[in-house]
């Protein structure tokens, strides 16, 4: 005799198959909810109170939106966030353009392609402390190859211009070294983007006599599109919240010039211990970039459905 | 067999006996007096057979490091060497176990250490016989200059003629640029060279220590002596702002191409590799300076930080401190008993390490000692210290924030920073309810 053809998850303790499906989710989803959700409320509460963790005996006052107020209101936060805004666009924009580019030469498949782009993928696989400390003495004006690089191209003397310590200069060479580190990355995603073209789009182009930049401009880019904005979705991401490479450069110097929203909140978290006031700080960030995120998203998905 | 067997349970063995014995980690930053307080404690282990570890973290990470080691009330440290800074915070926090019982019980007598370090490392509140700390590494901010280099005659009588005196360590901060302006850019033995090496690091508290040398010897003041916290007229008086336009012309006219974050490790680079005339340094380093085989011996000299207006130099150096989170508690203070001996504070300081107890400073052989300490003396009877407040790191970076603005990245003027500075510490003060 056959037996009826009830899945075998129904005859575990007569549990349904939904029941086993959560079952084998829960533990994630727990493990998710502590360490992503839990930290979000309870940041979410700390930043309305005056507590400091370095003064666990102080009395614990809640200051309703003070802090939120103080911040939004400090010219001094604005020119932090202006400072990052100027980061993210400029990384931004030069790591597409050339990430963009490298990936078109490379899908090229000329000679030798595999080696040129390990070589291009080196920076990527550095950790940021060990970049930011080997452009610190690319950077330096006596013995800096930079300075030289540039004194050779330009006439100036290597030692009369300082990267790290002039005002014009030091926002531009943390936005050269965070391209220099970052843009192989955005060339990996469009180079999957160029591979995932079909040929045949392309010799249909050919049949009907399209130009190579009319290829270029009807078929590579509309198509490569998705993935462009993806990476720059996960550039910006990592751009807003930039810390280790800047504070190994610059320090947030000269002066305050490139002293970024997160080196702020991390000094006023870590340093000042101002535990309320930074948790205000966060959540105002990651407002900002959850607020921005969801909107590029949207434009993303339309994107991909066209 | 038996033998087998025997050895088995003797390597079995060892490692319970080891953890029979109790041991203790001293927590201090990495630098030149750790490795000789290394070197020191191993007289302790011999005599009380307890082990001793050591946590030393380099600098740059040091105050991050073990302030969140302190608030997240580890365990790590039995021992600190903590910043004379934080004193006034880990007192109120209670992170430091208080030394008063203690120091009456065993019959230290706290008078025994020089006051200034009495006061900048184990006082809290400042002023009040309340120990938190045993004076252990005294500093100050110093100088060291090129002997060699100024003791070339052609040097000489270019100085001479130019200033109308000899070419010598300087007396005043006046004294000291127009040496520092001398050297800068000047070829001495075939290699470009530049006047003074100081601190402008913006990230921790570089510029901060720096320029208080500066700001000491013109007549800056954190307070008003009779009314504390009251700070208009001191901080910003008209003789602050001259000392502060002082360290920006200092910066300006004579430091080495690129020093615009430069603090006690890029000074030592600088030095040692021949490219600067004078250099601003804690005392502390002037031992390896000394020894060091290119710079040190013959060719280098040293001198305390110049007056101007009045004397000033800028206290660093740091206390000993039992850890009240420690699990032994008995064992950190018995070190401290043996760290307070003079016999041990004698070897301390002849292994490398600053002591600030009385029976080894007021030696009459101690100030021809080694070839910076008497200069050491002098710059300890002339020590200033920054905020000891709980929030220090408040009042830290708004100093850094401010000067950094004004003497690196030159923005506004000397009196616009030192008035937005009160700004800050007063909005720090009123937030601590101490204004």
């Amino acid at each position: 005799m056959r037996a009826p053809s009830v899945p075998i998850v129904h005859q575990v303790r007569g549990l349904s198959d939904r029941t086993i499906a959560w079952l084998f989710i829960a533990p994630t989803m727990i493990l998710l909810l502590a360490i992503n959700l839990f930290p979000l409320i309870w940041t979410i509460q700390l930043s309305f109170t005056n507590y400091r963790a370095n003064r666990p005996f102080a009395p614990l006052r809640n200051v309703g939106i003070e802090h939120y107020q103080t911040i939004l209101s400090d010219p001094e936060i604005w020119q932090r966030m202006q400072a990052t805004a100027h980061f993210v666009f400029w990384t931004i924009l030069l790591q597409t353009v050339i990430g963009f580019a490298l990936a078109y030469l490379i899908d090229r498949k000329f000679r030798g392609h595999g080696f040129w782009t390990t070589l291009i993928l080196i920076p990527m696989m550095l950790s940021p402390a060990v970049v930011g400390n080997f452009w610190t003495f690319l950077y330096q004006p006596q013995i800096g190859l930079f300075n030289y690089v540039v004194s050779f191209f330009s006439g100036l003397a290597p030692s009369s211009f300082q990267m790290l310590g002039d005002v014009t200069l030091s926002p531009w060479a943390i936005i050269i070294v965070d391209t220099w580190m970052w843009t192989p990355y955005v060339m990996l995603i469009c180079l999957a983007g160029l591979r995932s073209i079909p040929d045949y789009i392309y010799e249909a182009a050919e049949v009907d006599r399209a130009s190579n930049w009319r290829q270029f401009i009807s078929i590579t880019l509309p198509m490569c599109l998705p993935f462009i904005m993806l990476a720059v979705l996960f550039r910006g991401i990592e751009n807003f919240k930039m810390f280790d490479m800047v504070n190994l450069l610059t320090s947030g110097g000269p002066g305050s010039t490139t002293e970024l929203a997160s080196i702020t909140l991390k000094r006023a978290a870590f340093e000042a211990w101002r535990t309320g006031y930074s948790s205000a700080f966060a959540i105002i960030l990651f407002v900002t970039v959850f607020g921005l995120a969801n909107i590029y998203v949207k434009a993303l998905n339309k994107v991909k459905a066209r | 067999m038996l033998a087998a067997t025997i050895a088995g349970s003797a390597a079995l063995a060892a490692p319970a006996a080891q953890a029979q014995g109790k041991s203790l980690t001293l927590c201090w930053a990495a630098w030149d007096p750790a490795n000789a307080l290394v070197e020191l404690s191993k007289d302790f282990t011999a005599k009380t057979n307890i082990a001793m570890k050591f946590e030393f973290v380099p600098w740059p990470n040091f105050a991050d490091r073990m302030l969140n080691e302190l608030n997240s009330k580890g365990k790590l440290c039995d021992l600190i060497i903590g910043d004379s800074q934080w004193i006034g915070g880990s007192a109120e926090n209670k992170h430091y176990v208080k030394l008063n019982d203690f120091f009456a019980k065993e019959g230290i007598k706290i008078d025994d250490f020089m006051p200034a370090t009495v006061a900048g490392y184990a006082e809290w509140p400042k002023g009040t016989p309340n120990y938190w700390a045993l004076p252990a590494m005294g500093d100050a901010l110093g100088w060291t200059y090129r002997k060699d280099w100024f003791a070339k005659p052609a040097l000489q009588a270019e100085f001479k003629a130019k200033y109308n005196r000899d070419l010598a360590a300087p007396k005043t901060q006046t004294e000291l640029k127009q040496i520092a302006e001398f050297f800068q850019g000047r070829d001495v033995d075939g290699k470009k060279v530049y006047g003074a090496a100081i601190f402008t690091e913006r990230g921790s508290e570089g510029i901060t220590m720096g320029v208080a040398n500066a700001l000491y010897p013109f007549g800056f003041k954190y307070q008003d002596p009779k009314k504390p916290y009251a700070m208009a007229g001191f901080v910003n008086s008209d003789d602050a702002v001259k000392g502060l336009e002082f360290y920006k012309s200092l910066y300006k006219c004579c430091t080495p191409p690129g020093y615009s974050n430069a603090y006690m490790q890029e000074g030592l680079d600088a030095f040692k590799s021949g490219q600067a005339a004078l250099q601003m340094n804690w005392f502390a380093f002037f031992p390896g300076l000394f020894k060091d085989p290119n710079v040190g011996g013959d060719k280098i000299g040293f001198f305390v930080n110049p007056a101007e207006k009045e004397t000033g130099s800028q206290l660093g150096g740091q206390g000993l401190s039992v850890v009240s989170y420690s699990a032994n508690q008995a064992e950190a203070l018995a070190y401290i008993k043996w760290f307070a001996s003079l016999d041990v504070q004698k070897k301390w300081w002849e292994l490398g390490g600053y002591t600030c107890h009385k029976g080894v400073l007021n030696d009459p052989g101690f100030a021809k000692s080694t070839p910076f300490a008497a200069d050491f003396l002098v710059a300890m009877g002339q020590v200033v210290d920054f905020w000891a407040e709980p929030s220090y790191a408040q009042l830290m970076q708004a100093e850094q924030a401010r000067i950094h603005d004004y003497v690196v990245a030159d923005k506004g003027t000397a009196k616009q920073a030192l008035d937005l500075l009160i700004q800050d510490w007063t909005k720090v003060f009123k937030e601590d309810g101490k204004l």
